[in-house]
């Protein structure tokens, strides 16, 4: 498994080379992207924040548990921070597994989950101004 | 002692990115934040979520001589 945090760009298919699973039949990619738009205002730029080391730990959570629930060969996350422009990569997440519906459902499930635990904040920087984009709590506690 | 930071609006909105705390007994992440937010408290435009030791707590969670507290917004990763 392989979980990194940066604020330089990523090569998504040099990034899957990283590792072998042995035995997958199947491997799926996510690639999330910044929007050019947001609520009818063109987005110059987005700010991504975090919480260093508790973003490492949160998103190797996330990891671990879909790799549990789907049985997942291995799992691969990278998150930008930084300031990013319109049509920049931001998170790349691939899975591995025996079969295809497992890759995708964890690929699925690691994503939905990073949403709403792991702490990156986004702000979006458009021609009206800065604005937080609005976020997301955790299931476990709401 | 206790660290206690904050993040995105919770920093920009209190104007305190990281702080100390000296704890007498072991109290709330609310009544921490409390101690360190002072008045400026009222300016959240709603109760923030809580990590604590990088673990996501509730307010009332209490927090231990050595731990570091983190109060921030609802995340928006991904």
């Amino acid at each position: 498994m392989i979980v990194r945090v940066q604020s330089e760009d990523f090569d998504p298919e040099q990034e899957a080379r990283a590792l072998t699973a042995t035995g997958a039949g199947a491997r799926v990619s996510f690639v999330g992207t910044v929007r050019d738009f947001s609520a009818g205002s063109q987005i110059t730029a987005l700010d991504i924040e975090h919480y260093p080391r508790m973003t490492e730990a949160e998103l190797t959570r996330v990891a671990q548990q879909a790799q549990r629930t789907w049985d997942l060969l291995d799992v691969l996350i990278v998150h930008r921070y930084g300031r990013l422009r319109a049509g920049d990569r931001i998170v790349l997440v691939v899975t591995w597994a025996h079969h295809r519906k497992a890759a995708f459902r964890g690929c699925e499930e690691i994503i939905d989950v990073l949403k709403t635990r792991a702490p990156f904040w986004k702000k979006e920087i458009t021609e009206d101004g800065a604005t937080w984009v609005s976020g997301e709590i955790p299931a476990s506690l709401e | 002692m206790v660290t206690v930071r904050c993040f995105a609006g919770v920093r920009e909105t209190l104007g305190l990115s990281t702080c100390t705390y000296a704890l007498e007994k072991p109290m709330s992440a609310q009544a921490v934040l409390t101690a360190v937010a002072g008045e400026r408290l009222s300016a959240l435009s709603a109760p923030p979520l809580v990590a604590i030791n990088m673990q996501h707590s509730r307010l009332e969670n209490l927090v231990c001589d050595g731990d570091e507290v983190a109060f921030f917004p609802p995340v928006s990763g991904g």
